[in-house]
């Protein structure tokens, strides 16, 4: 039975212990708010998190990373990081999001960069305790996963429940053997922590369910809600930057003072920017902020689900809602809107 | 050394490719001929792409403008268009670039165009990737039936190819006309744009296909002019432009709607674009 049942002290204990023998990144606190970084003592993980900052894409796609290096002579080596790591206290709509990247690297073409990190982690994931102020993963089914991370963490009562689903999952696990296995009771208990925090993480109400989603976005391409909202739209990108399933990006070169050697870097963009869409000659194919705002919905509801089989390409973490200065970006507020012309 | 792309290879690393041949077209164009340091032939379908990188500058799509029927190198013509499209103009013969690809789809020269009529509608630069598919047809051309090529610029000096243009003109079963927007003391040929050549083709609309590759605001008008012919979507392969960084359907940019023109693009048959809001 790899399902352990831990109390706070031998969790703390084990997850110093991690630290020392492994890279591990964990959520903590900046400020007033939270964030993924290199954890050195388990103290500092804050498991009771609402949300973070930035989604953990940045550790399988960073805002900016070398693809490869340059030179004049050799011309270009791939530069691959090639470091295995642990992520500690992913949210499952965040998991969720992971997977669905996952898909879109791997795919037809594969994407050595992004699938490397990716084979490099072990991922834990802890079930939501404390909800954040903007979070519907509850109405998108990510508030709870059942597969996909290696170590799932929830928290019951006082004490932990900790599952090892795959084997590097389990082996990190190693140092929890003296705990006991969890009972049939724990577990099933585990199910009602699931079914409440679908119900918790609601704090928008969203009147259609995803699978709706594509459909009435296609019938709703005309709708004049694209223009009336993106006309407070100020083009910053923010909403996009902090999206967990967003992943578009820039491709650039860095040459070094020699001039004859350097890095082509990948960095993040996103379809709410301005020149997202120009071409030679200063065609913009998407000029209008509502062109630009009905494609990042279009692409979250209907692009990309056709290309991961179907998934909705918003996990519902309400980061968007909350990084929008205009107050725009909010896809249950769209959504809503679509669905009452019906 | 070079090896044959495997899956787990980088799809973003360039191979490096040597310029044969590097001369001026126009004001702004410049024409080259590449060979791959592999030894290996590019391998590229009429109307495909490649990503060129100009090492420390950067990485542009490109379109390869010579037919897969002519062996040992491939061509490119380059417009003068920003940061890596000036250092391609600066590379001489010897110097080095990156090439990844070719990319994406291509005109259906062995598919709906075999045994066709065939009409190209070119205007500007667009004539450099459709040039891929008319040398094919020529190298082939027991296989295609009557070929129409129309070619539009805005003044004289910007048409490319005036010399190859001729040698085609002069083909059996091959009508070539051209319009310039504007012409100058020395032009006596036609001025209008491009439509101005569809008003009398004379298209059996069944067993015809068009070619259409030229400014993004030239496509609407050349199909409507199709359509008066009786040519249907169906018959119509457009080339479409757009912002491209990866080529392989991972940096988004591309994106025409839900469509992806690096990969299910550039060349679309017409019927299926012809709904889908973002694309002409
Ligand atoms: C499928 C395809 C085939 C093409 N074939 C040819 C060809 O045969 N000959 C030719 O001269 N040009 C061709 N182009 C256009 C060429 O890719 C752009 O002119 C070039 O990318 C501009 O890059 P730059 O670094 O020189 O300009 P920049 O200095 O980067 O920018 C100049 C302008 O070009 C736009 N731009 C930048 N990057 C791209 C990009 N990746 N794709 C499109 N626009 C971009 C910018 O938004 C800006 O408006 C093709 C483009 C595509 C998508
Ligand atoms: S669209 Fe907004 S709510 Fe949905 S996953 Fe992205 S950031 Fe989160
Ligand atoms: S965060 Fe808001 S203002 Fe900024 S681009 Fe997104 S929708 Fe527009
Ligand atoms: S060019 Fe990157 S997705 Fe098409």
């Amino acid at each position: 039975m790899s399902i352990k049942r831990v109390d706070l002290a031998t969790l703390t204990t084990w997850i110093d212990g991690l630290t020392k023998k492994e890279r591990v990144i964990g959520v903590q606190a900046k400020g007033d708010r939270f964030a993924f970084g290199p954890l050195a003592r388990a103290a500092d993980l804050r498991l009771d998190y609402d949300v973070t900052i930035l989604p953990p894409k940045t550790f399988f796609q960073p805002p900016k990373e070398t693809l490869m290096s340059f030179n004049k002579t050799s011309g270009y080596q791939s530069v691959v990081e090639d470091k295995p790591f642990v992520l500690f206290g992913v949210h499952p709509y965040d998991m969720a999001a992971i997977l669905q990247m996952d898909e879109i690297f791997s795919q037809g073409t594969y994407d050595v960069h992004y699938m490397t990190r990716r084979k490099n982690a072990t991922i834990v994931v802890v079930d939501v305790y404390r909800v954040s102020p903007n979070v519907f993963a509850g109405s998108m089914g990510t508030s709870h996963i059942e597969d996909g991370y290696d170590i799932l963490i929830t928290k019951i009562g006082d004490d932990y429940l900790v599952d090892g689903k795959t084997m590097s999952g389990k082996s990190l696990m190693l140092g929890l053997v003296a705990a006991p296995d969890a009972s049939e009771s724990w577990i099933e208990q585990r199910k009602m922590v699931w079914e409440y925090n679908k119900q918790r993480l609601r704090k928008h109400d969203l009147k259609v369910p995803p699978s709706k989603w594509p459909k009435l976005l296609e019938e709703g391409y005309d709708n004049p809600i694209w223009e009336e909202r993106a006309n407070l739209c100020y083009s910053c990108g923010s909403c996009v930057l902090v999206c967990p399933t967003c992943y578009c990006f820039d491709v650039r070169d860095e040459t070094n003072w020699d001039l004859s050697s350097g890095e082509r870097i990948r960095v993040w963009d996103g379809c709410m920017l301005t020149d997202f869409a120009t071409v030679a000659g200063n065609h913009n194919f998407r000029k209008d902020k509502s062109a630009r705002f009905r494609h990042r919905y279009l692409r979250k509801g209907k692009y990309v689900p056709t290309k991961i089989g179907g998934q909705i390409a918003c996990v519902g973490c309400g980061r968007c809602v909350t990084a929008c200065t205009a107050n725009i970006a909010n896809p249950v507020e769209v959504m809503n809107r679509l669905a009452e012309g019906e | 050394m070079e090896t044959t792309i495997k899956s787990q290879d980088d799809i973003y690393r360039p191979h490096l490719a040597t310029v044969l041949k590097s001369e001026p077209m126009t004001a702004m164009e410049r024409f080259f001929e590449l060979k791959l340091d592999s030894g290996r032939e590019l391998g590229n379908k009429p109307g495909q792409f490649v990503e060129v990188s100009v090492l420390g500058i950067g990485e542009a799509p490109i379109s390869v403008s010579s037919s897969p029927t002519q062996k040992g190198s491939f061509q490119l013509v380059v417009r003068n268009a920003g940061n890596v499209t000036r250092a391609i103009h600066n590379l001489k013969p010897g110097d080095k670039l990156g090439i990844r690809g070719p990319f994406g789809t291509n005109f259906p020269v062995e598919g709906t165009m075999k045994g066709k009529d065939i009409i190209f509608v070119c205007g500007g630069l667009g004539l450099a990737p459709v040039r891929s598919a008319i040398n094919y047809v020529m190298d082939n051309r027991k296989n295609y039936g009557n070929v129409t090529i129309l070619y539009g610029c805005r003044n004289p000096v910007e048409r490319l190819f005036i010399n190859e243009v001729k040698n085609w003109a002069s083909k059996d079963r091959v009508t070539y006309t051209e319009t310039v927007d504007r012409g100058d003391e020395n032009w006596k040929g036609n001025v209008g744009v491009i439509t101005t050549l569809m008003t009398d083709m004379s298209v059996d609309p069944g067993k015809t296909v068009a070619i259409v590759c030229g400014p993004p605001v030239m496509y609407k008008f050349a199909i409507m002019s199709l359509y008066k012919t009786g040519m249907t979507a169906d018959n119509i392969y457009v080339s479409l432009e757009r912002h491209m960084k990866c080529g392989v359907g991972k940096c988004g940019h591309c994106q025409i709607n839900g469509l992806y023109a690096c990969q299910e693009g550039p060349v679309f048959k017409y019927a299926d674009v012809a709904e889908v809001k973002e694309a002409i």
